[in-house]
């Protein structure tokens, strides 16, 4: 992966540097010493590593924009950083940058049940905003399966997802309100306690943006009451196509399930061997989730399994119980866990129509047998966002690479049939290069006009989303 | 009239035209300041282009007609959501509602607090910016985090940024029964908060909005219900245990009723043969009553749980743009003047900080500031 040349220049300043963010903020929040920046050399992509000249834990909205403004006037680039869960490498820093980590920004602000919404400073993790809030029944609805440690921050900058977003939208649809902090150190409000922010819809601009455009240090976000409860159906099939199928005639009959996972052969496969779920072996496996009172759980199940029928299920399984629904779920949880044993995977993120599921899972399976590596698929079925999951062997010379080809090629395929190359993990330096097979080059100038108009030195989250070649011109502008 | 009959025709005409345009859809909504140039209409670029029920997805040139997107997903026993607002009752014109134009105005109805507003059901747009650029971007999928997101950008720019010239939208299915609870009787601030309860139980209220007088003339709170049969019956019976300490609830006869109360308040229908200035304000939810209480001469009826104030403000009554705009200063929110002179700033006044950004976007996707210039002319501050 190609990042832009340090700059000796930026590097030469290091002592500058670090006595200007010092005064600015407590001493040991300006981390410097290189055993202790390694901790920052990369996120949950770990196949690139690049410590970072510097790493600063500010403390307050305040503490972020002294050190923005600094490394603005000075000329650093600073990558921002929730807390590394990043799949794409949206938060890999290069040797010349600042890391700007926003994990000692954790509290909570406010809560209210009345209107709905909880504000809180971003690097409290998603699974604890939740976690504020379910005492009283409430819950914040994005979920990705990161929840456990990744940061609201990174969930706003990537623009995250999850499970339930058929039904509960992603992030972006769950976010009122931001702080702000610009490059230059301008702090800005956007939004709040109410829907819709005033004049241009920058919060949907922001929103996925991949720290870019700013570092947001507070956010409204909408929490919802949880639902009286949630029962899943397992349906297996002897085809893709027959699942594909299912899965839209299931939406085309009015139900809109709160997820609808996909599992492939292969997958089924090594989760039974892993995590014992009792599946059944067959070629396609879905997990269909509904809510509701338990009445109203039943008669949804009922239309599904009707519906499930008339395609000749070879395993029909409604929970009747929360063990059951447990046992359902066991092995979609495990599917990741389960591929570790295996092997070393990539997991990649595209999304596709709907209804173009069986023809994509039959080319991948073609190309599975060119490439010579395996692939088992996983993935939200509802929305078409795929998670095929690819094998290889870290250790052997050139499976990484051929592994990264064969990827990109699955992406290709997807943007081919009228999809996308990330549905939710973003786009990073992981599918950087590959913008120019979604995008013409105007497309992405206009994406680049954004960040002139934010971060006019082009300064904030370096060599991310953006084809180097495609933003050269940009960035010599900006320098 | 400039009509361009493809989006070639469109880029064409922005790239070579020295003046400044005024870009219009049907032409139902002219909200905020008007342009004085030449009338470029997307009318002619008309078309579903695609409709994929098993998806959820439907794509449509940016001056396909609102009512033939709405009977195409009909068919399916699909719906836009979002449920966009007609705005031809309230401001007394006549043209076709446009997709085009529900999505540059970002148009959502009462479903908004619950599914969402117009930009969050939009995939991708095809748009012409100020130079005479073709640019899309997002797709016509339901996840895609691809790139910066100007979609959002899009929706609500009022044409500002860039000529919308197709759509992509996330549709849903139409659930097959519906049903209105109401209470009578609730001065404001106690509807708000019956409101406020609903919204926060578990029983998936779809329309939440106070009229200070209904059809009876006595106060009235509607909360909308909608699903299956036994599941509207079940929540609504659970809502009346919840909400019985507030009086008597009663529910109506079903779908068609429901559907032509919420009509009226999408539309704004109290107000249709009102005379007055006409404002939408945004603010959150339990702020409105006091707001409003302090707009005293004005009437008002609420949307959205209490976050949507419809205010309509009869000339000499001494509610003005200047009242308004320190009112919702007060609390935060946001005000727009949907009918009324727009002379006086329809658009709520930005912080410098927000502002300096808008225009800057502005600079760099219509340099030559043709694109409806002027329209988004923001209030002045309280």
């Amino acid at each position: 992966m190609e990042m832009p040349t340090p700059k000796p220049e930026i590097i030469a300043k290091k002592a500058e540097l670090i006595t200007r963010l010092q005064e600015v903020m407590p001493k040991d929040a300006v981390i410097s010493d290189p055993s202790e920046t390694r901790v920052y050399e990369c996120d949950a992509l770990t196949a690139y590593k690049c410590a970072p000249l510097l790493a600063v834990l500010p403390a307050s909205t305040k503490e972020v924009s002294d050190a923005l403004r600094i490394c603005h006037e000075m000329g650093v680039p600073v990558v921002p950083r929730g807390s590394g869960t990043s799949l794409a490498g949206g938060a890999l820093p290069t040797a010349d940058s600042v890391i700007l980590g926003v994990a000692r920004l954790s509290d909570v602000l406010e809560t209210d049940y009345e209107n709905r919404f909880i504000k809180v400073q971003t690097g409290r993790t998603n699974l604890s905003v939740t976690g504020a809030v379910e005492e009283n029944g409430f819950f914040y609805a994005p979920d990705p399966s990161s929840q456990l440690a990744c940061a609201i921050a990174g969930n706003i900058a990537m623009n995250s997802g999850g499970a339930h977003c058929l039904k509960y939208g992603v992030t972006t649809n769950n976010l009122m309100g931001v702080t702000m902090v610009l490059m230059d150190g301008t702090v800005t409000e956007i939004g709040g306690a109410f829907l819709d922010a005033e004049g241009l819809d920058l919060l949907g601009l922001i929103c996925g943006s991949e720290g870019q455009l700013g570092v947001v240090t507070e956010a409204t976000l909408r929490i919802l009451h949880k639902p009286e409860g949630a029962r899943p159906v397992l349906i297996g099939f002897d085809s893709n196509e027959v699942a594909g199928a299912c899965v839209s005639d299931i939406i085309k009959a009015g139900v809109l399930p709160v997820a609808i996972e996909f599992m492939d052969r292969p997958c089924i496969e090594a989760t039974e061997a892993f995590a014992k779920a009792g599946y059944p072996m067959c070629e396609a496996l879905l997990i269909v989730e509904v809510e509701g009172s338990d009445t109203e759980i039943d008669e949804q199940l009922a239309l599904i399994e009707e519906i499930a029928r008339r395609h000749n299920p070879v395993e029909l399984r409604q929970s009747r119980s929360a063990e059951e629904s447990a046992k359902i779920w066991l092995g979609r949880k495990s599917a990741f866990g389960a591929m570790g044993q295996i092997n070393d995977y990539m997991c990649l993120d595209g999304t596709i129509p709907v209804s173009e599921l069986p023809h994509v899972l039959k080319r991948i399976g073609e190309m599975s047998k060119d490439f010579g590596l395996d692939v088992a698929n996983v993935f939200h079925a509802g929305d078409g966002n795929m998670h095929p999951l690819i094998l290889f062997d870290a250790n052997k010379p050139g499976d990484l690479e051929l592994c990264e080809d064969f990827g990109a090629e699955i992406l290709k395929l997807c943007v081919e049939v009228g999809g996308c190359l990330t549905g939710e993990h973003g786009v990073g330096i992981e599918k950087r290069d590959l913008m120019t097979y979604q995008y013409a080059p105007a497309d992405l100038e206009a994406q680049m006009a954004v960040k002139d108009v934010f971060d006019v030195k082009w300064l904030l989250n370096p060599a991310k989303v953006f084809p180097l070649l495609s933003s050269d011109s940009h960035r010599d502008v900006a320098a | 009239m400039l009509t361009p009959k493809t989006e070639d025709d469109l880029a064409r005409i922005v790239a070579e035209i020295d003046a400044p345009l005024r870009i219009q859809g049907g032409g139902t909504r002219p909200i905020g300041m008007p342009t004085n140039g030449t009338i470029l209409s997307t009318s002619a670029l008309s078309g579903i282009e695609l409709y994929e029920p098993g998806s959820l997805t439907l794509v449509a040139k940016a001056g396909t007609p609102v009512a033939e997107i709405e009977a195409a997903l009909a068919v399916e026993g699909q719906r836009l959501a979002f449920e966009p607002m007609d705005h031809r009752g309230l401001l007394g014109t006549t043209g076709t509602p446009t997709i085009g134009g529900v999505a540059a105005a970002n148009v959502s109805g009462p479903r908004r607090i619950q599914s969402g507003a117009a930009r969050d059901f939009m995939l991708g747009v095809r748009f012409v910016d100020g130079r005479g650029q073709i640019i899309k971007n997002g797709g016509r999928v339901m996840k895609n985090v691809t790139g910066y997101d100007l979609v959002k950008l899009m929706a609500g720019s009022y044409g500002t940024l860039g000529v919308l010239t197709e759509v992509s939208l996330k549709v849903l299915p139409k659930p097959r029964f519906a049903a209105t609870l109401r209470i009578e009787g609730l001065a404001d601030e106690a509807a708000v908060g019956a409101l406020g309860r609903a919204l926060g139980s578990p029983f998936e209220v779809s329309g939440a909005a106070h009229l200070q007088e209904g059809d009876t003339g006595a106060p009235t709170t509607l909360l909308r219900l909608e699903g299956f049969e036994n599941s509207v019956a079940y929540r609504g019976s659970e809502l009346q245990s919840m909400l019985g300490d507030l009086g008597k609830l009663s529910i109506d006869a079903g779908p068609a009723e429901t559907e032509a109360t919420w009509a009226a308040i999408r539309d704004v229908a109290p107000y249709h043969d009102a005379k007055g200035d006409v404002w939408r304000i945004s603010v959150k939810p339990t702020d409105a009553p006091g707001l409003v209480a302090g707009l005293s001469g004005a009437r008002a009826f609420y949307d959205w749980g209490g976050g949507l104030v419809w205010l309509l403000a009869p000339e000499g009554s001494g509610v003005s743009a200047t009242t308004i705009r320190a009112a919702v200063a007060k609390v935060g929110g946001h005000a727009t003047l949907i009918r009324g002179n727009p002379s006086v700033g329809a658009f709520q006044p930005l912080s410098p900080a927000v502002s300096t950004l808008q225009d800057a976007l502005r600079q760099k996707f219509d340099p030559r500031q043709i694109l409806n210039p002027g329209l988004m002319t923001q209030g002045r501050a309280a």
